[in-house]
């Protein structure tokens, strides 16, 4: 008898490990997320946490619509054409609800290019490109990081208040570099006039040459300098350019500069004084922001970086999204996007309805040591809401990109 | 004056560690014939090795033990490799090997990430030189000295090491000629061993002496192979003297490339790489090479025929599954199909310039990303319908091949690839750089195929037909007349030519055919994408096809479509794990040493031992 239960239940168990988890399995909402892991560990995998932590806080609570959410993780070795394939496959293949991910900007273009003509649904996390919800943006694709318009405008800003005229700029020589140094021009020009650029270096991505840009941008005896340059490049220029005194007297500022990612690999040789855009995770000390760096450091026992803020956003909008829209169909999730606010650690945003690009704004603050360490003092929060084109010039940068 | 002076020197600062890592590939070329594409990742290995020894010891003298421990400890990673990878296929065609260092590329990739983590590491600043030296009123890093310094020393001992010991006599008897070196009862796979060694050590210096003026990260590897094998090639293969001058010259150069016309950055060194070239076309120092293969490496290369009956039956069915597979598949698999089908072609048309002309093209990707950078600027600017564009798309690109090849088969062997390489690049940079036309790096998006063939199994057949044909167009090729000359001046220009046959002419059109078929390939790679970015006019896509039509078997005629099929496919499956590219460099490696004839000759080599098909010579 009691072997017979046994038996009972062992086939019983089987039937349930048989139909039963499957059925579970198919029963989660799924959202492929495409990004560089490899390509660009050092972003990509803090960005992930961020994800991967979000998802636990939403499925503990319930899930979405009832439905536990689950990301799919794609690598796109940082190729465009191999995103745009791995795209087909998470949307057609393994149910993919809609798209999200990628770092780097042409990859976002890419997807972005095929979300508009297979009406798939595109949140565009964290590439910066303008063109993304400007020029080339289109109805289906949505934008969660702070472009690099808003950015360097939060720099101008700042910029102008000082009493330098003579600007040099440094940008690694390729799209991003161009539409940083661009926006930085127009938006201080608008400010101040009489600011004159008198340099402007273009070092080739990850290949600077720190010393000669170093000399070259001496040359010119600029009063300020304007920074693009990030990762290797930027150490490389904050080394060379501070054995030479190229920063002394003179303000700097950097577009990222200031964010973990970027800031941490420099140790005490964090550049203080530099004006910059970042993330200052241990001066925030209060509100939602706090919650989320504790929450973080507890699971992980690091501290987040920038990416990993953008990757808990991304889950919360998503979630977001898809709660207004009440379905996984796309044009309701398209439809659900409009004027959606979110609340989150830096605060609550909204998708435009305008152009897609959500308001999360950028940290601004000036680069201090603290403990051997750099971090930001005297930042502010600036809201991206106030940093974008007026409405007009918006709808005829998207107009002349459909 | 001052300043002329300070950019001077930053420059030669620059060229120290260009040398070290320059001069350790060059030396390996030289003697084993390796072209060692992995030579970055000892540069790599030598920053992460030497911050981690700096890390534990102190001080001035720690500093400078931890640079040296550097260059051992990489050059000990060398020897690991030579005898696992490279010793093994030492008897394989002539560039094989390549294939080989680039799975070790991967491989090593994945390991420093897994060893050292992905976050970026700042180089600890030299003990006692962090400051400067003010030369006639200009700041000079006075590390910067020390490297300009200590560069002639090691150049020295170097040349000290090849003049004048016995060792060194051995080397350059090897570089001359190693069979007979061998037949002098030299032990060569030692010789090639410690010059693997020397080498790596070199490259493993190098990118520890770097560290006070940079750090470490994971994209070193790549970052610095172009301009290292621009270093060589100028300086000329296999000359130390010549890796010095060609290191000084580009670093200085591109100082004041950056002062001058800050632009210039992407291009600069690829064009004096071409100026070079153009008038030296063996580089500054190097010599003509000179024959020291006594014929072919490797076994005698078979005579082609047509296919036989079971190759043909084999075919027809794999063509008729193809036409079948939407019937059964979902979209996906299309999708993917339709990708391997336009790699495939794009694979193909390298194997004919490979296989049959023994024209060895490192910038394949100039036609690849030509044609499809054709298609989409004339859809973009011209409004062009796609059936328009994409015929138009391999006359841009055969032309552009045309124009290119003209310059470039004036040299011959490594020469010609290399320049070959360095136009592929300009292309990419004036790509690159000129954005207001091309895109620049966000490229140019919506380019979608037209209305009756967006559907995905439409556009499928389309890439299917456009695909086999041109593949059974290339085949055909080969079996013309057309194609027996081009073996012809492969195999001996001298006869050629003696039977009337104009060689350089010959190459001259198969290098515009081949051009032209891989810009059917990009054509459609643009359509089925929807967009374009340089990355598909970049060096890393050039290896791509390279590395399969080697994989897949230089001397068989379906070469590069079996090696073109085999690995896209198995990337598509290996790169969902998360350490694929471990996985893949050791696929690479393993495939490479188990067959070192490639996929299709080994497999023709097996069918034959079991029987399945005959022997041609039996027959």
């Amino acid at each position: 008898m009691k072997r017979k239960t046994f038996l009972k239940s062992l086939v019983g168990a089987a039937a349930i490990a048989a139909v039963g988890l499957p059925a579970l399995a198919e029963d989660t909402i799924k959202i492929g997320e495409i990004n560089h892991y490899k390509r660009l560990a050092a972003f990509a995998g803090p960005y992930k946490l961020g994800i991967e932590m979000a998802l636990e806080e939403v499925n503990a609570a319930g899930g979405v619509m009832g439905k536990p959410l689950e990301f799919i993780f794609r690598d796109d070795q940082g190729k465009p054409g191999e995103a745009v394939k791995i795209a087909e496959e998470l949307m057609t293949r393994e149910g993919a609800v809609m798209l999200t991910g990628t770092i780097l900007s042409n990859v976002g273009l890419a997807i972005s290019s095929l979300a508009a003509e297979k009406k798939y649904v595109y949140l565009a996390s964290e590439p910066l490109a303008d063109a993304i919800t400007w020029s080339k943006g289109n109805d289906y694709t949505f934008r969660l990081r702070s472009s690099t318009y808003m950015q360097a405008a939060m720099l101008a800003e700042e910029a102008a208040k000082t009493d330098a005229t003579r600007y040099a700029t440094i940008a690694p020589n390729y799209a991003y570099g161009k539409d940083a140094v661009a926006a930085f021009k127009k938006a201080l020009t608008k400010l101040k006039p009489e600011v004159e650029f008198v340099a402007e270096q273009w070092p080739a991505l990850f290949k600077i040459d720190a010393g000669a840009e170093a000399q070259a941008i001496e040359r010119a005896k600029p009063d300020a300098i304007y920074n693009v340059t990030f990762g290797g490049d930027l150490a490389k220029f904050v080394r060379e350019g501070g054995t030479r005194g190229l920063f002394e007297g003179r303000n700097v500022y950097g577009l990222l500069s200031g964010e973990p990612e970027y800031m941490d690999p420099l140790g005490d040789e964090a550049p203080e004084g530099w004006i910059v855009t970042g993330y200052p995770w241990s001066e925030i000390t209060e509100g939602s922001g706090r919650v989320f760096v504790d929450a973080y450091m507890a699971k992980y026992d690091d501290h987040p970086r920038i990416g990993s803020l953008v990757g808990y956003m991304t889950v919360q909008s998503i979630v977001a999204v898809l709660e207004k829209a009440g379905s996984t169909d796309s044009e309701a999730i398209r439809a659900a996007f409009a004027d959606l606010p979110v609340s989150t650690p830096v605060g609550d945003i909204k998708f435009r309805s305008q152009d897609h690009q959500a308001t999360m704004g950028a940290y601004v603050g000036t680069i201090a040591l603290k403990d051997g360490k750099g971090t930001l003092e005297n930042w502010v929060y600036k809201d991206g809401a106030d940093y974008t084109l007026p409405d007009e010039e918006v709808m005829q940068l998207r107009g002349s990109g459909n | 004056m001052g300043l002329f002076i300070a950019q001077i020197l930053t420059g030669l600062a620059n060229a120290s560690a260009l040398f070290m890592v320059a001069s350790g590939l060059s030396l390996i070329f030289g003697v084993t014939r390796i072209v060692n594409f992995a030579h970055g990742s000892f540069y790599m290995l030598g920053a992460y090795v030497g911050y981690s020894f700096m890390q534990v010891l102190p001080g001035g003298f720690g500093f400078w033990a931890s640079i040296l421990l550097a260059g051992l400890v990489v050059g000990i990673i060398g020897i690991i490799v030579e005898m696992l990878v490279l010793r093994p296929v030492y008897k394989a065609p002539e560039l094989f090997q390549l294939v080989a260092t680039f799975g070790v590329i991967l491989v090593i990739q994945d390991l420093t990430l897994l060893v050292w983590g992905a976050d970026d590491f700042l180089g600890p600043r030299a003990p006692g030189l962090k400051g400067i030296i003010r030369i006639m009123g200009e700041p000079v890093p006075k590390y910067d000295l020390a490297l300009i310094a200590l560069t002639p020393f090691v150049a020295f001992a170097l040349w000290w090491l090849i003049t004048k010991t016995r060792t060194g006599i051995l080397v350059r008897a090897a570089t001359q000629d190693r069979e007979m070196v061998g037949a002098l009862g030299v032990n060569q796979a030692w010789l090639f061993t410690g010059v693997f060694f020397l080498g790596c050590a070199l490259a493993g210096l190098g990118g520890a002496v770097q560290l006070p003026k940079g750090g470490a990260d994971l994209l070193m590897d790549f970052n610095i192979l172009s301009a290292i094998f621009v270093v060589v090639v100028i300086g000329g293969m296999g000359s130390l003297p010549g890796a010095y001058v060609a290191a000084v010259l580009i670093s200085v150069l591109n100082v004041f490339g950056v002062n001058y016309l800050p632009q210039s950055t992407l291009a600069l060194m690829f064009v004096v790489m071409v100026v070079v070239l153009i008038f030296r076309p063996f580089g500054l120092f190097g010599r003509e090479e000179v024959a020291g293969e006594h014929g072919q490496v490797g076994e005698p290369e078979r005579p082609i025929k047509p296919a036989g009956q079971t190759a043909r039956m084999i075919v027809v069915v794999g063509l008729v599954l193809l036409g079948l597979l939407p019937l059964v598949g979902d979209s996906f698999i299309l999708v993917l199909i339709t990708d391997i089908a336009i790699f495939c072609l794009f694979a193909a048309s390298l194997h004919f310039l490979l296989g049959l002309g023994g024209l060895v093209s490192f910038g394949h990707a100039a036609y690849f990303g030509g044609g499809a950078y054709a298609a989409a600027l004339l859809v973009t600017y011209a409004g062009t319908p796609m059936e328009l564009a994409l015929i138009l798309a391999p006359l841009a690109a055969g032309l552009t091949a045309i124009i290119f090849g003209w310059v470039c088969l004036r040299l011959t062997g490594v020469y010609f690839a290399m320049l070959t390489l360095a136009f592929a690049q300009l292309l990419w940079s004036l790509v690159f750089q000129w954005g207001d036309f091309t895109g620049g790096d966000d490229g140019l998006v919506d380019i979608w195929p037209s209305e009756w063939a967006s559907g995905t199994t439409t556009f499928y057949y389309l890439a299917l037909v456009l695909c086999i044909g041109g593949i059974i167009l290339l085949r055909h090729t080969a079996h013309s007349p057309f194609g027996y000359a081009l073996r012809g001046a492969r195999d001996s220009a001298r006869q050629a030519e003696a039977t009337g046959i104009n060689t350089k002419h010959v190459q001259w059109v198969a290098f515009g055919f081949a051009g032209a078929m891989a810009g059917i390939a990009g054509g459609l790679f643009v359509f089925s994408k929807g967009s374009i970015f340089p990355n598909e006019l970049e060096i890393a896509r050039s290896f791509d096809a390279l590395i399969v039509v080697f994989l897949g078997g230089v001397k068989t005629l379906a070469g590069g479509v079996v090696g073109g099929a085999a690995l896209e496919g198995a990337k598509d499956y290996i790169t969902r794990f998360e350490y694929w590219r471990l996985l893949l460099g050791l696929l690479i490696i393993f495939v490479v040493i188990l067959a070192p004839d490639g996929i299709a000759g080994t497999l023709r080599k097996w069918a034959e031992r079991i029987g399945f098909i005959k022997r041609e010579d039996q027959a």
